[in-house]
């Protein structure tokens, strides 16, 4: 089947009107520059003033690159705009490189202090954001970026909607990372984890989320298909609930419209529960629904065969999203939060199981007829171990918020490597995989470099997320132990520092799972890097990926 | 299931979808958090919590800027244990002035929420300079550079200003003596002592730093740090009243 359509134009009127809204924020960003007190906040108005005149260039050069060239519609008609998930998928490998980096000199540096170097911007105190940012926001999100925008084109049979806001929700959104990684370096932070930016880089980022709103709501009437497919449920819900969770949990107010420092709306109490509304439902919509898009695309893709059960997808959602928003306070147990919010926040985590194991069933049935490409595609290998990740940490995720054990749990290490076998096993391991399936289809490549070397990303990966999960879980449940345990006289037996220094042996464990990690996310840079130069190794591929990846090559 | 057939309409329009994922996301946070807000047993009914001085204020917020809350906890929970190595457990009235809440969420560190006097200025001093000087065992890094930097005070009066706006009860004459009420902490002498006193009466006035010649970054965290926990006389304080 193919379709009529009209090859892509930019306009003259939007190229003016954006060209009039960046040139505001230079006067804006100049304005700031000469009042503000703060070194770092005049730092932060020079790179807008950078930027935004950059984005003037830019425009008139989008302009003429559009509106001048040729397009060649994809063989069903359809004129995709490629060229922007080409930039996230290039986007994702670097902040992925710099983020798991950043995380595995934490590591060592909680092994060994002295690499602290004693420097404010050296320190564990502000690397630790830049870490969670680097990973959760720059490397997760520009995979989200880019695979809703290939998603939402390919399922709704359109091209993108705008032409100049997409890119402005790419380059709006590296912005917003630069500023604030660097804001975070020179001591500009809210203190609230996961959401630790200041007020105007919240404000951008607001105006930033709701042009990709718009980006994604619009490519969705522009579709051919009357129904708005599965993958584009999870991406939507992901998109406004992370707007609600943004706008409530930073609400605040600056001490000057020129000064980098504000105070949260809320104190306390109520503080403490929005943060942890908001904290675990950045994991429950941008590390779960968005990725959980990602796996109802690419995993019956790449095994080419339908969703197990449409009837669980359609439970799955609802469900999922329902019940995720109530999980906040299990991260408070035996706080000064009240009783009654605790229990109610535990109740809805350990229901949350169902859910999150409904989505794992549909992922890994989808291969039902297909389990033998898991001997012969490590692509598909890998989004299928993701899955099983995916399963694994949402069984212990409802395990440690039950009271009992959270009382063992919490505070100590048995929390990050219950995260990182979420963020290592799931949410990289199928951005991994979507990499892989994305670029030759996007460069129109038969086959990626190297199938061998996928394999090769593989095991010493999960290798790396083995040794960093299980000395995690040894390390935080032997603290958790010598925290309470008391002698035979009925005196606590060990002082504090006696459990930090308990705790070594696992964190040099840990580092080198972190830095294994990182070599195998090397070695995908490398070969996804081959691919778009257009070389292979010579491999054999096997047949029924590469009439897989034939087809998409074509641009379907 | 004739139900799940239905779900047809969901899936043909966007905007129905929308409002249908909003509703179902709504409603967590609604029950759970906008209940804290009017309670009345939510916050406990306790003697001695005040505002922050603009010294301990200055000083949370480099507490804040170098990520202290990243390996510190300031929330005591009410198990055996905890009771016993830190203290009374925490009340939510604590940090009722707290914009925004420190609690924590890992302990690379002990709990701070009472470590108020438990420690002399000069052990602060240099833990903080050389942490491994006092502590051998410690993966804690080194702050050598707070004694180092001045102490910049210029916008306190407009943070003060702002904490009063968002609801804390600061009065009109705190917001305006912040930068004098932040140096006559630091000097019993001087003259803006008995002033600051009336308005602050439960704080610890003292050169925190060791350095009477300069107000710099360590004066202000220090005085933060030997304030915390401190507020509620826990001899009197009743439990049972609060039991919720």
């Amino acid at each position: 089947m193919t379709y009529q359509n009209n090859p892509p134009v930019v306009s003259r009127l939007s190229q003016s009107l954006t060209t009039i809204c960046l040139a505001v924020g230079i006067i804006l960003a100049l304005i700031i520059a000469g009042k503000t007190t703060s070194a770092a906040m005049q730092f932060h108005a020079l790179i807008l003033i950078v930027t935004f005149f950059a984005g003037i260039v830019a425009l008139f050069n989008l302009g003429g690159r559009i509106n001048e060239v040729e397009h060649k519609p994809s063989p069903s008609g359809v004129y995709y705009n490629n060229t922007i998930v080409k930039y996230g998928v290039i986007a994702s490998c670097f902040w992925g490189i710099a983020g798991f980096l950043v995380g595995d000199i934490l590591a060592w540096e909680l092994a060994f202090p002295v690499l602290n170097m004693d420097m404010p911007w050296t320190n564990f105190g502000r690397l630790r954001p830049l870490h969670t940012s680097a990973v959760i926001f720059a490397f997760g999100g520009n995979v989200l970026i880019a695979t809703s925008f290939y998603v939402v084109q390919r399922t709704c049979k359109a091209r993108l909607a705008g032409e100049i806001a997409p890119w402005f929700v790419f380059w709006g959104y590296q912005l917003f990372i630069v500023l604030a990684a660097t804001g975070y370096l020179l001591g500009i932070t809210q203190s609230k984890e996961y959401a630790e930016p200041e007020w105007y880089v919240d404000l951008w980022l607001t105006i930033v989320w709701v042009v990709y709103l718009l980006v994604f709501l619009g490519t969705i009437w522009r579709r051919k298909e009357p129904h708005i497919y599965v993958a584009n449920w999870f991406y939507l819900a992901f998109i406004v609930t992370i707007a609600m969770l943004h706008l409530v949990n930073n609400a605040s107010l600056p001490i000057s419209f020129v000064e980098p420092k504000s105070y949260t709306l809320f104190a306390g109490v109520q503080d403490a529960l929005t943060q942890w509304w908001y904290g675990h439902n950045a994991v429950g919509f941008f590390l779960t629904a968005g990725f959980l898009a990602i796996m109802y695309y690419f995993v019956p893709k790449r095994a080419e065969r339908p969703i197990y059960s449409y009837r669980l997808s359609i439970v799955h959602f609802w469900s999922l999203i329902f019940l995720y928003i109530w999980a906040g306070p299990h991260h408070l147990h035996y706080t000064a939060l009240p009783d009654w919010a605790q229990t109610l926040g535990m109740t809805f985590s350990v229901m949350l199981w169902m859910p999150s194991w409904g989505g794992m069933i549909n992922g890994l049935m989808t291969l039902s007829g297909a389990w033998d490409k898991l001997r012969t595609d490590p692509v598909l290998k890998m989004l299928v171990v993701s899955v099983a990740f995916y399963g694994m940490s949402t069984f212990e995720g409802p395990l440690m918020s039950i009271k009992a054990v959270n009382g063992l749990s919490h505070y100590t290490d048995w929390t990050i490597g219950h995260v990182h076998s979420g963020a290592l096993g799931w949410v990289a391991y199928v951005s991994f995989g979507a990499l892989y399936c994305l670029t030759p289809w996007l460069w129109g490549r038969k086959g990626l470099y190297s199938l061998k070397l996928v394999n090769i990303h593989f095991w010493v990966s999960t290798v790396g997320i083995l040794l960093y999960i299980c000395a995690m879980w040894v390390s935080g449940i032997m603290q958790g132990l010598m925290w309470r345990a008391y002698t035979d006289l009925g005196f606590l037996e060990y002082s504090f520092v006696e459990t930090v220094a308990a705790m070594q042996p696992y964190y040099i464990i840990r580092a080198i799972g972190g830095l294994l990690f990182i070599v195998g996310s090397l070695v995908m840079v490398y070969n996804l890097w081959r691919t778009i130069l257009g070389h292979t190794a010579g491999e054999e591929s096997p047949e029924n990926i590469s009439k897989a990846i034939a087809a998409q090559a074509l641009g379907e | 299931m004739k139900l799940l057939n239905k779900h047809a309409v969901f899936e043909k329009n966007s905007i129905l979808l929308l409002v249908g994922i909003l509703i179902m996301v709504s409603i967590g946070g609604l029950v759970e958090i906008v209940p804290l807000f009017y309670l009345e047993n939510t916050i406990e009914k306790v003697e001695g919590v005040r505002p922050y001085t603009p010294l301990e204020l200055a000083g949370r917020n480099i507490y804040v800027r170098e990520g202290c809350y990243t390996c510190h906890s300031q929330m005591i929970r009410s198990t055996r244990d905890e009771v016993e190595r830190y203290g009374h457990y925490s009340l939510a009235a604590e940090s009722m002035y707290d914009h925004p809440f420190l609690w924590g969420s890992k302990r690379n560190g002990p709990d701070l929420a009472r470590v108020g006097n438990k420690y002399s200025d000069d052990w602060h001093r240099e833990h903080l300079k050389a942490p491994s000087s006092v502590v051998p065992e410690t993966i804690m890094p080194g702050y050598p550079f707070l004694a180092e930097t001045k102490l910049s005070y210029e916008n306190i009066g407009l943070d003060i200003k702002t904490n009063q706006i968002i609801g804390v009860p600061y009065t009109d004459e705190q917001v305006e003596n912040a930068v004098e009420d932040l140096k006559a902490q630091l000097d019993e002498n001087s003259d803006g002592y008995d002033a600051f006193m009336e308005r602050y009466p439960s704080a610890q006035v003292r050169d925190f730093d060791g350095n009477p010649r300069e107000i710099t970054e360590l004066d202000a965290l220090i005085a933060y740090l030997q304030m915390l926990g401190t507020l509620v006389d826990f001899s009197i304080y009743d439990e049972s009243e609060n039991n919720r």
